[in-house]
């Protein structure tokens, strides 16, 4: 973990209540993609955190839906803002264990690290697909980034607006996957769980207090007793949890 | 030259600044991020007999200025914390250090007590009858003077380590229950757990934690923490150590002048890791700018 000073170079909206920031700073303290920072929020006593959609030497970008009182606070935040981040939080994604054809499937809010990742694998000569869910086509972004890659994509959404009708699910063939990593709401990430046969890694979210390790807030219960979700997660094996 | 050295409970401290228990871990987190020799001391996460793995999530929530946590004393137990977590801190930390312990009957906290004795890192054990979150434990002990002298006696019988008393402003009486602890051995007072407080999700109209109620931190608590030192000081002998909110250097300048020998930073850690180690830093200059050359001459100089 390392304290830093981000400045924000964009805050844009890229789909209905979803927005991009991008910050210029120090990202020495990145390792994997699936890892998080910690944003304070002036007004705000608890900082928040946000997977890391992806970085590079001196830049970083996350992508969050507006949801409460902070979400909405940074919606409104300028270009040229500075703001106090903990950077290289919890422990990411393995690209290791994928295998030649790995599947990335996210829900909503759960698709940013997965941009990362997908670059990392294809980095790797390695052939990822991709499964994405939104609520409806307004909420849906990355789709066309994903393609520009040359990954092939499916998309769900719930309300039939894009892509299958229905959940991420819906969207994908989990019968043929020989290794996943997953990211979303805990229903989505549970529904893959269990409609899988192969192995695969999914990252969790929490509501945290500090999200280094300290309070004890985001616990969750796994088959070598209680983790925290901020420090030996966010990304755990799948084998790992007690579902 | 300014004195920021101070003696609690017979054991001397560089400084007043102890981080507090539940927000400090075993230190080690901390530790790779500064050295945390420089602390007052750190007061360990709090210790039960057995493991516990706490309560369900949501854990956390947010209000104005401070946080709710219903965490439910999650920690690996005392065998664990003396076979493995007390070494660990050797390494990286050389000065005593508070054990906090908690228990589920009278019994568990003199076990506890009588397990810790022995181990030459621990300086003061600080007994949690004050814990909000767990039931039929901690606070339960800690709501009326009866069960808290109770606890108290029994500790007292199995350490001969200095023993500090760490009390629930979730009661009447603050200095009722203070007094009852120091007539039966307490060393030393801290002072506040948590406030009993909850939070409504307008969304799912359910409550935030999943533990219904938690305990409020952070500096929403402060005057509540200030005021109560100031009233057990005029009610008791024995070393108080203020807890709640403290976030800054003129924090502790109040809580000591209220009646504090020392202090705790808790919340404040969470939000800004170095928090502890900004505090001491900024203590010098935040005496200097008050004439204060020894913050001995500070302790309980409001009454």
């Amino acid at each position: 973990m390392k304290q830093c000073v981000y400045l924000i170079e964009e805050n844009e909206q890229i789909a209905q209540n979803t927005y991009r920031i991008v910050f210029s700073g120090d990202t020495s303290a990145f390792t994997a993609p699936g890892q998080f920072l910690n944003l304070e929020v002036s007004g705000l006593y608890l900082r928040r955190p946000f997977s890391v959609c992806e970085w590079e030497k001196g830049h970083v970008s996350i992508v969050y839906k507006v949801v409460g009182a902070g979400t909405q606070k940074m919606s409104t935040f300028k270009r040229g803002r500075e703001v106090d981040v903990l950077t290289g939080l919890g422990k990411g994604f393995d690209t290791e264990n994928s295998g030649p054809r790995p599947l990335l499937i996210g829900g909503g809010a759960g698709v940013p690290p997965l941009m990362m990742l997908c670059k990392m694998l294809l980095a790797q000569k390695k052939q990822p697909t991709v499964a994405v869910g939104f609520g409806s086509a307004g909420e849906a972004f990355f789709q066309d980034a994903f393609r520009n890659l040359g990954v092939p994509v499916s998309i769900a959404t719930m309300d039939g607006s894009l892509g299958a009708k229905g959940m991420v699910l819906d969207a994908c063939r989990m019968d043929a996957c020989t290794y996943f990593y997953a990211c979303g709401p805990i229903a989505m990430l549970k529904a893959v769980c269990a409609a899988s046969c192969s192995d695969g890694q999914v990252s969790l979210e929490e509501r945290m207090g500090c999200g280094f390790g300290a309070c004890m807030g985001c616990t969750v219960i796994t088959q070598r007793g209680p983790k925290r979700v901020c420090t030996e997660g966010p990304v755990f094996d799948k084998g790992e949890l007690v579902w | 030259m300014v004195n920021m050295a101070v003696i609690l409970c017979g054991i001397a401290m560089p400084n007043p600044v102890i981080a507090a228990s539940g927000t400090f871990g075993f230190g080690e987190d901390f530790a790779r991020l500064y050295d945390i020799n420089c602390l007052g001391s750190f007061s360990m996460k709090g210790t039960t007999l057995s493991a516990r793995e706490g309560n369900p999530t949501p854990r956390i929530a947010e209000c104005a200025s401070g946080m709710l946590n219903a965490v439910g004393l999650q920690n690996p137990g005392i065998d664990k914390v003396i076979s493995e977590e007390l070494p660990k801190i050797g390494e990286f930390y050389h000065r005593p250090v508070m054990a906090n312990v908690s228990g589920f009957s009278v019994d568990e906290y003199a076990e506890i007590c009588r397990r810790l004795d022995g181990q030459a890192q621990v300086g003061w054990i600080e007994l949690n009858i004050s814990c909000p979150n767990v039931h039929g434990g901690g606070l339960a002990f800690g709501t009326s003077p009866h069960s808290a002298a109770q606890v108290t006696r029994a500790a007292r019988r199995a350490t001969v380590k200095p023993l500090i008393v760490k009390l629930s402003p979730n009661v009447t009486d603050i200095v009722e229950v203070a007094r009852a602890c120091e007539a039966e051995g307490a060393d030393g007072l801290s002072l506040i757990n948590t406030l009993l407080g909850m939070r409504l999700d307008l969304k799912t109209r359910r409550p935030v934690l999943r533990n219904i109620t938690g305990g409020l931190s952070g500096p929403a608590v402060f005057p509540v923490a200030l005021r109560m030192i100031y009233q057990v000081y005029q009610g008791v002998r024995v070393p108080l150590v203020g807890i709640g909110g403290i976030s800054s250097a003129k924090d502790v300048l109040e809580m000591m002048l209220a009646g504090a020998t020392a202090v705790q930073v808790g919340s404040a850690n969470l939000v800004n890791p170095y928090a502890c180690r900004d505090i001491i830093k900024a203590l010098p200059d935040a005496m200097a700018d008050y004439g204060i050359k020894n913050l001995n001459d500070l302790i309980g100089g409001a009454h």
